[in-house]
C-alpha cells in the first residue's frame, strides 16, 4: 500500500512545512509592514526571533508541573504532523490512511487543548483569563471547521484529505454554490483560530485585547520559540486546508513527479497571495470586543451548517 | 463553454443571495445593510441577464437593466439620503440576540427549500432548483422585518423581500410579463413612499425612529 | 450441558451474592471488607469479563431456572448484545472494586459490611438484568438494583441533602419502573406468556408496537438520564460515595440502553423509522443540555454527572440513526451507527469510571467537592493528576484515545449516508452532525475546566497542602480504567470486531473494516475514511522525540526556577485566578436561554460584598414543580373522604358489603 517513493514524499512535504512555515508568518507581517506604510523587519524576521529564543535560557515559574515543561513539545508535534497530512503539492501521502479531516480536526482540538491547560498551570490571572478565552474561541471555531470540512466530504464523498482534493481538483470544473458559504465561513475561522484581527490581535500584550499571548506569557526561552513555531506551523495549516479546499489547481495527482515539481512554485504563489490577502483584511478591519467574538464565530457556524444544506438541496 | 456552465453560475448567484440575505440578518449598522441591499441587486441584475442570455428570452435584458437602474444605483442613492436627512448612522438594535436570530434563519431555510421541492420538480426550466433559495431569501427578509426595531432596516428588509420574489419569478418561469413587473414595481414605489412618510411623521412625533415607540399609541 | 457463558454469569452472580452476605458477619470491621471481600468481588468481576468475552462470539444460550414462583420459573440467556454489556460490567467492576478496597473508610454511615453488601447485591443484580429472558425476572432484577443503589446513594443518610437526593432517585426510578411493566404488557399482545421468546415470536400492531417503544424510552430513558427525566442524575451521583457514583455512571446507565437496545432491536420485529427521530431529537437535546449544564456547576461530581447525561445522550441520538436507518433498510449503515453507539457505551464506561473515581481520591484528600476550593493537586497527587489527564484527554474525545474513536465512527454514520428517502430528514441529518460537533467541542471546553480547576494552577485554599496521593489499591483500580481507555484507543478495529456479532445479529449486517487488518479503521472503504491511531500516536511521539532531540543537540537544556510574571503587581494571590463560574461565564453567556439564573450582585456600598449565582434547570420549574403540585392537590382531594366520625366509616363499609352482594352475588 505504501511505496517508498510515497514515504519520501510524505518526509519532505513534512520538512519542507516544517521549514517554510515561519516564512509565511514573515511575509504576512512583511505586508501589513507596507499597507501600513512602515518598512517591515524582512522575511526571515521570524527565524531569528526562534534562534534567539532557542539559545536563551528558560526561566520557569516555582509551581510549573511537568505538565508545563511537556506542552510546548507535544503542541509542536501535534501540529507538524497536521502539516504533514495536508495535501499540499500531491496526494500520494500515507499518512493519510492514519488521520483523515475529522482527525485532523481533533489533532488541531489536541493541541488547543494542551495550550489551554499550560496557561492554566501557574495559575496567573492572565494565563487562566486566556486559557478560557482560548477554548471560547475554540468551542464554536472547531465544529465550523468540521461542518467546512464535511461539506467537502458530501461533495467529495470521502473524510479522507486526499480523496477530497484528487476530487476538487481533478475531476472536471465544476462550480460548488455550497464551497462559496463554505468559503465564507472557513476564512472566519481561520482569522479568529490563528488570533488575527478582528478576533484577537497577535502583536499586542495588552491583557484585555489578548487571546493567544496571555496563555503563553509564562513561557520562555526554547519552549516559547516551539509554540512561537507552532503558532505559525497553525497558520501555514489552516492556510493549505484553504487552498486545498477552495484553490486545489496546481496538485499533482498519484505517480505524477513532474506535477509534484511544478506544484512547488504554485504553491509558493497561492500561499504568497493568500498572505497578502490576510495582511489585507488585518489593515482594513478593526478588532472586535471579546464578547462579539461569540457572535462573529456564531455566524461562521452557522455559514458552515447552511453550506451542508445547499450541498443537499442543490446537489453541489 | 457558458452553456456549460451556465446553470451552475446561476445556482451559484442564488447561493451568493442567500449569503447576502444571511448576511443582513446578521449587520449591525445600516451603512453596511445598505451595501448588501445593493450587492443584491447586482447580484439579480448579472443572475437575470445570464437567463436571458441562456434561453434566449429578451425582455428578460429589459428587466435586468431595470434592475441595475433601480436597485443597484437609484433605491440605495435615495437610502443614503434618507439616513443622512435622518441621522439615523448608529447600531441597529435587535429585538432577539443575532445568534438566535440567524438559528431561526436555519429553520426557515430548511423549511423554505422543503417546501420548493415538488414546485421545483414541476418547473420545466434550467434554474429550477433555486426556487427554494428564493422562497428562503423571502422568508429571511420577512424576519428581518420583524427582528428589527428601527424603522430604515424594516424599509430595507420590504425592499429585500421584493428581491427575492423577483430572483423566484426568473428562475421558476422565467421572468414575468412586462405589465406584471411595473405592477409589482409600482406597489414597491407606493410601499417605499408610505414608509417614508412614515419614517419622518415617527421621527416628527416621537424624535426617534425607534418603531417601539409606537407601542405608547396604546388605548391603556 | 456443559458450562457455557451463561453458567459463568450465573455463578459470578451468586458469588458476588455471597460475599455481599459475608459483609454481614462482621458489619464494622474494616479489614474483613477492604482486604478480602471487595478483591474477591473484583476477581469475579475479571471471571465474568472473561466469560462474557468468550460469551460475544459464541451462540445464544438459554436456560431455565428453578427460582421465581411455581407458575413463572425464571428464564435466562446470554447472546452477543448481553456478553458485551456483561463484559463491560466485569471490566468495570474490576477497577472499581479494587479502588474500593483502598478508599472504604470507618466513619459516620453505613458502616463497611452493610456497603459490601449492597454494592455486590448491585453488582449481581445488574449481572442478572443482563441474562434475563423473561418480564418477571427482568422486573425482579431491575428493581433489586434500584433498590441496592438506594442504599448505596444513601450511605451518608445523616445529611439531609443526601436522604433528599436518594429519595428523588428512587421517585424516577419507580416511574420508570412503571412504564418498563407497561411496555412489557403492551410487547406480549395478549398472550399472556411474559418470556422474550413470545415477545419475539408474536407481531403486535404498528399501535402496540409505538406504544411500547414510547413507554420503553420513558422508562429507560428514565434510567439513563435523558431529558426531561433526567433530574435525579445530577442530585444522585454527588450525594453517593465515589465508587458507587462511578459504578451507577458507568454501568447502571448501560444497562438502562442495553434495555432500550433489546426491547427495540430485538423484541420488536419491525421497528419504524420515525422513532429514530424522536430518539435522535431527545437525545441531541440531552447532549447539548447536559454539556451547556456540566460548563456552570462549580462542584467536581455535578460536572461528571452532567458529562454523563451529555454522553447518554449521544448514544441515544447514535441509537435513533441505527433506527431511522433500519427503518430505511439501509443495513449497512445502520451497522455502523449501532458499532458507533455500543462502542460509545463501552468507552463512556471506562473514562467515566476513571474521572469519577479520581473526585474520589480528591475528596478524600483534600475533604473538599466544590471547585472554588481546589487546584494545584498535580505536584501533591501525581497520580491521579495523570490518570485523571487521560481521563479528560479521553471524555473531551480527542484521538488517540478512546472517546475520539466512538464520536469518530458517529461522524461517520452521519456523513456517509448517500440520502435518506424523506426530505426533511435528509436536511436534518447535517443540522444533526453540527450538534453532536458543537456538544464534541464543549466537552473539550468543560474538561479544559475541570482538569485546569481542580489539578492546576495554585491551591486555592491552605490546607490543601496536606493532601496526600492515592493509595496502592485506589492506584491499581485507576491504573486499570486508564490503560482501558488507551488500548480501546489504540486498537479499534479489533474491539469492532468484537462488536460485529452484535450488529450482525441485530442489523443483519456487519462492516467490512474487518478485512483491513488491525492496524486500519476503515468502515467502508480505505479511500472514503481511514484512520489508524496506533499510526498517529506512533509519528506524533517521534515528532515529539526528534524535537526534544534536535533541540538539545543544537542548542541547549538549560533551565532555572523563578517566581511567576506578575506584571508589576507583587500582590498576586491564588484567589486571582479564574474560578469555576468565571471559566463557565463564556458558556453562559452564549446559551443564555438554558438556564435560569438568580443573581445576587453586591452594591458598591455594601460594607460586606457578597455574590452569589444559583444556575437552575427551568424544567424542574415547567415540569417537575406543577407536576408535584398536581400530585399533591389529588391527593389532598383523597382526604376528603376522612371525616372522622365513626358512622361514616361504617357507612363505607356497609356500603361496600352492598355493592358486592349486588352486582357480584
Amino acid at each position: 500500500m505504501t511505496s517508498v517513493p510515497g514515504l519520501v514524499a510524505q518526509f519532505a512535504v513534512l520538512a519542507l512545512a516544517v521549514l517554510l512555515a515561519p516564512m509565511l508568518t514573515g511575509w504576512v507581517n512583511q505586508c501589513r509592514a507596507w499597507l501600513q506604510n512602515r518598512s517591515g523587519p524582512g522575511l526571515l524576521q521570524p527565524y531569528r526571533v526562534l534562534d534567539k529564543l532557542f539559545s536563551k535560557e528558560v526561566v520557569l515559574a516555582h509551581n510549573a508541573s511537568p505538565l508545563f515543561r511537556g506542552a510546548p513539545y507535544l503542541i509542536f508535534g501535534c501540529l507538524a504532523l497536521a502539516a504533514a497530512i495536508v495535501p499540499k503539492i500531491g496526494t500520494d501521502l500515507p499518512l493519510n490512511a492514519a488521520a483523515d479531516a475529522i482527525a485532523l480536526v481533533g489533532l488541531l482540538a489536541l493541541a488547543r487543548l494542551f495550550i489551554a491547560l499550560a496557561g492554566m498551570d501557574v495559575g496567573t490571572a492572565f494565563g487562566t483569563l486566556g486559557a478560557r478565552r482560548e477554548m471560547l474561541v475554540g468551542f464554536l471555531a472547531e465544529p465550523a471547521l468540521l461542518m467546512v470540512l464535511f461539506t467537502a466530504s458530501l461533495i467529495s464523498g470521502s473524510t479522507s484529505l486526499a480523496t477530497i482534493v484528487e476530487v476538487l481538483a481533478h475531476k472536471e470544473f465544476v462550480i460548488y454554490p455550497s464551497l462559496a458559504f463554505a468559503g465564507v465561513a472557513f476564512t472566519m475561522v481561520s482569522l479568529a483560530e490563528n488570533a488575527r484581527i478582528p478576533v484577537d490581535n497577535p502583536a499586542t500584550h495588552l491583557e484585555l485585547t489578548m487571546i493567544h499571548e496571555a496563555m503563553v506569557l509564562e513561557y520562555s526561552g526554547r519552549h516559547l520559540a516551539l509554540i512561537e513555531w507552532a503558532a505559525s506551523l497553525k497558520l501555514f495549516v489552516y492556510s493549505c486546508i484553504g487552498l486545498a479546499l477552495f484553490f486545489p489547481f496546481g496538485v499533482a495527482q498519484r505517480g505524477d513527479w513532474l506535477g509534484l515539481l511544478l506544484a512547488l512554485p504554485v504553491l509558493g504563489l497561492k500561499l504568497a497571495v493568500g498572505g497578502f490577502l490576510l495582511a489585507l483584511i488585518e489593515t482594513l478591519s478593526a478588532k472586535m470586543r471579546i464578547f462579539r467574538a461569540p457572535e462573529f464565530l456564531a455566524t461562521a457556524f452557522l455559514l458552515a451548517v447552511l453550506a451542508m444544506l445547499l450541498h443537499v438541496l442543490l446537489g453541489g | 463553454m457558458l452553456q456549460h456552465y451556465g446553470p451552475q453560475l446561476v445556482n451559484l448567484f442564488a447561493a451568493v443571495l442567500l449569503l447576502l440575505s444571511f448576511a443582513m440578518l446578521s449587520q449591525r449598522r445600516i451603512l453596511s445593510l445598505i451595501n448588501l441591499y445593493a450587492a443584491q441587486g447586482f447580484v439579480l441584475f448579472l443572475s437575470t441577464a445570464l437567463v436571458a442570455w441562456l434561453t434566449g428570452q429578451h425582455h428578460l435584458y429589459g428587466s435586468a437593466a431595470l434592475t441595475l437602474a433601480l436597485k443597484v444605483i437609484a433605491l440605495p442613492w435615495i437610502l443614503h439620503f434618507l439616513i443622512r436627512r435622518l441621522n439615523v448612522k448608529w447600531d441597529v438594535e435587535t429585538l432577539i440576540n443575532i445568534p438566535t436570530t440567524m438559528l431561526v434563519g436555519i429553520v426557515l431555510v430548511i423549511l423554505a427549500f422543503n417546501l420548493a421541492l415538488p414546485i421545483s420538480q414541476l418547473a420545466g426550466t434550467v434554474t429550477h432548483s433555486t426556487f427554494g433559495i428564493a422562497l428562503a431569501s423571502v422568508l429571511l427578509s420577512f424576519l428581518m422585518m420583524i427582528t428589527r426595531s428601527k424603522a430604515v432596516p424594516q424599509v430595507i428588509g420590504f425592499l429585500s423581500m421584493e428581491n427575492g420574489l423577483f430572483f423566484a419569478a426568473t428562475g421558476a418561469v422565467y421572468g414575468m410579463p412586462m405589465v406584471i413587473e411595473f405592477g409589482v414595481a409600482l406597489d414597491v414605489l407606493v410601499g417605499a413612499l408610505i414608509l417614508g412618510i412614515f419614517v419622518f411623521q415617527i421621527r416628527e412625533r416621537f424624535d426617534s425612529v425607534d418603531t417601539r415607540h409606537l407601542e405608547k399609541l396604546k388605548e391603556h | 450441558m456443559e458450562p457455557g457463558p451463561l453458567h459463568a454469569t450465573l455463578a459470578a452472580a451468586a458469588a458476588w451474592l455471597v460475599i455481599g452476605a459475608a459483609g454481614l458477619i462482621r458489619p464494622r470491621n474494616l479489614a474483613l471488607s477492604s482486604r478480602f471481600l471487595f478483591p474477591a468481588g473484583a476477581v469475579v468481576g475479571l471471571a465474568l469479563a472473561a466469560a462474557a468475552l468468550e460469551g460475544v462470539f459464541s451462540a445464544p444460550h438459554s436456560l431455565v431456572l428453578p427460582l421465581g414462583l411455581p407458575d413463572l420459573p425464571f428464564h435466562a440467556r446470554t447472546d452477543a448484545l448481553s456478553s458485551f454489556f456483561l463484559l463491560l460490567l466485569g471490566a468495570v467492576a474490576v477497577g472499581v472494586s479494587l479502588f474500593a478496597c483502598g478508599y472504604l473508610r470507618p466513619g459516620e454511615g453505613t458502616p463497611p459490611g452493610l456497603q459490601c453488601l449492597y454494592y455486590h447485591v448491585f453488582l449481581a443484580s445488574m449481572a442478572l438484568v443482563l441474562v434475563a429472558d423473561d418480564a418477571y425476572f427482568f422486573m425482579v432484577a431491575w428493581e433489586t438494583m434500584a433498590l441496592a443503589s438506594f442504599f448505596l446513594v444513601t450511605s451518608d443518610h445523616q445529611h439531609a441533602e443526601i436522604r433528599r437526593a436518594g429519595y428523588l432517585y428512587l421517585l424516577i426510578a419507580h416511574v420508570g419502573a412503571i412504564a418498563i411493566l407497561l411496555c412489557f404488557g403492551a410487547l406480549q399482545a395478549g398472550t399472556g406468556d411474559y418470556t422474550f421468546d413470545n415477545m419475539r415470536a408474536v407481531q403486535p400492531s404498528a399501535g402496540y408496537a409505538t406504544a411500547a417503544f414510547l413507554l420503553a424510552l420513558v422508562g429507560f430513558g428514565a434510567k439513563a438520564g435523558i431529558v426531561p427525566l433526567h433530574v435525579w442524575l445530577p442530585e444522585a451521583h454527588p450525594a453517593a460515595p465515589s465508587p458507587v457514583s462511578a459504578l451507577m455512571s458507568a454501568v447502571m446507565l448501560k444497562t438502562a440502553v442495553y434495555g432500550m437496545l433489546r426491547v427495540t432491536l430485538d423484541l420488536i420485529d419491525q421497528p419504524l423509522w420515525w422513532w429514530g427521530v424522536i430518539a435522535l431529537a431527545l437525545g441531541l437535546v440531552s447532549a447539548l443540555g447536559g454539556i451547556v449544564f456540566a460548563a456552570v456547576q462549580t462542584d467536581m461530581k455535578r460536572l461528571l454527572a452532567y458529562s454523563s447525561i451529555e454522553n447518554i445522550g449521544l448514544i441515544f441520538a447514535g441509537f435513533g440513526l441505527t433506527l431511522i436507518f433500519r427503518g430505511f433498510g439501509m443495513g449497512a449503515l445502520a451497522a455502523l451507527a449501532l458499532t458507533a453507539t455500543l462502542y460509545h457505551c463501552l468507552n463512556h464506561a471506562f473514562f467515566k469510571s476513571l474521572l469519577f473515581l479520581c473526585t474520589g481520591s480528591v475528596l478524600h484528600a483534600t475533604r473538599e467537592r466544590s471547585l472554588g476550593k481546589l487546584g494545584g493537586l498535580i505536584h501533591r497527587m501525581p497520580w491521579v493528576a495523570w490518570c485523571a489527564l487521560i481521563g479528560s484527554v479521553a471524555i473531551a474525545g480527542l484521538p488517540p484515545l478512546n472517546g475520539f474513536v466512538s464520536e469518530w465512527l458517529l461522524l461517520q454514520a452521519f456523513l456517509l449516508s448517500p440520502g435518506l428517502p424523506q426530505s426533511y430528514l435528509n436536511m436534518l441529518v447535517p443540522v444533526a452532525a453540527a450538534v453532536v460537533a458543537l456538544t464534541a467541542a464543549l466537552s473539550g471546553y468543560v474538561m479544559v475546566k475541570f482538569y485546569g480547576v481542580v489539578f492546576l494552577g495554585q491551591p486555592r485554599e491552605p490546607k490543601l497542602a496536606e493532601a496526600r496521593d492515592a493509595g496502592a489499591w485506589e492506584r491499581t483500580g485507576l491504573a486499570w480504567l486508564a490503560a482501558m481507555c488507551i488500548v480501546l484507543g489504540l486498537v479499534p478495529a479489533t474491539v469492532i470486531g468484537l462488536l460485529d456479532p452484535i450488529t450482525r445479529a441485530l442489523t443483519g449486517h456487519g462492516m467490512a473494516s474487518l478485512a483491513q487488518g488491525w492496524l486500519f479503521l476503515a468502515p467502508l472503504q480505505p479511500e472514503r475514511a481511514s484512520y489508524s491511531p496506533l499510526l498517529f500516536f506512533a509519528v506524533t511521539a517521534l515528532l515529539v522525540a526528534l524535537t526534544w532531540l534536535a533541540v538539545r543537540a543544537f542548542y541547549h537544556g538549560r533551565m532555572r526556577r523563578a517566581a511567576p510574571w506578575d506584571c508589576g503587581f507583587p500582590f498576586q494571590d491564588a484567589r486571582m485566578q479564574d474560578t469555576a463560574e468565571g471559566f463557565g461565564q463564556p458558556v453562559r453567556h452564549v446559551f443564555e436561554p438554558f438556564f435560569r439564573i438568580e443573581q445576587h450582585v453586591p452594591s458598591p456600598l455594601d460594607a460586606r460584598p457578597s455574590y452569589r449565582e444559583v444556575h437552575e434547570d427551568r424544567l424542574w420549574y415547567w415540569l417537575y414543580l406543577p407536576v408535584a403540585r398536581a400530585a399533591e392537590y389529588a391527593t389532598s382531594l383523597v382526604t376528603l373522604l376522612q371525616r372522622g366520625r365513626i358512622s361514616v366509616y361504617l357507612t363505607y363499609s356497609f356500603a361496600t358489603l352492598l355493592v358486592l352482594l349486588l352486582f357480584v352475588g
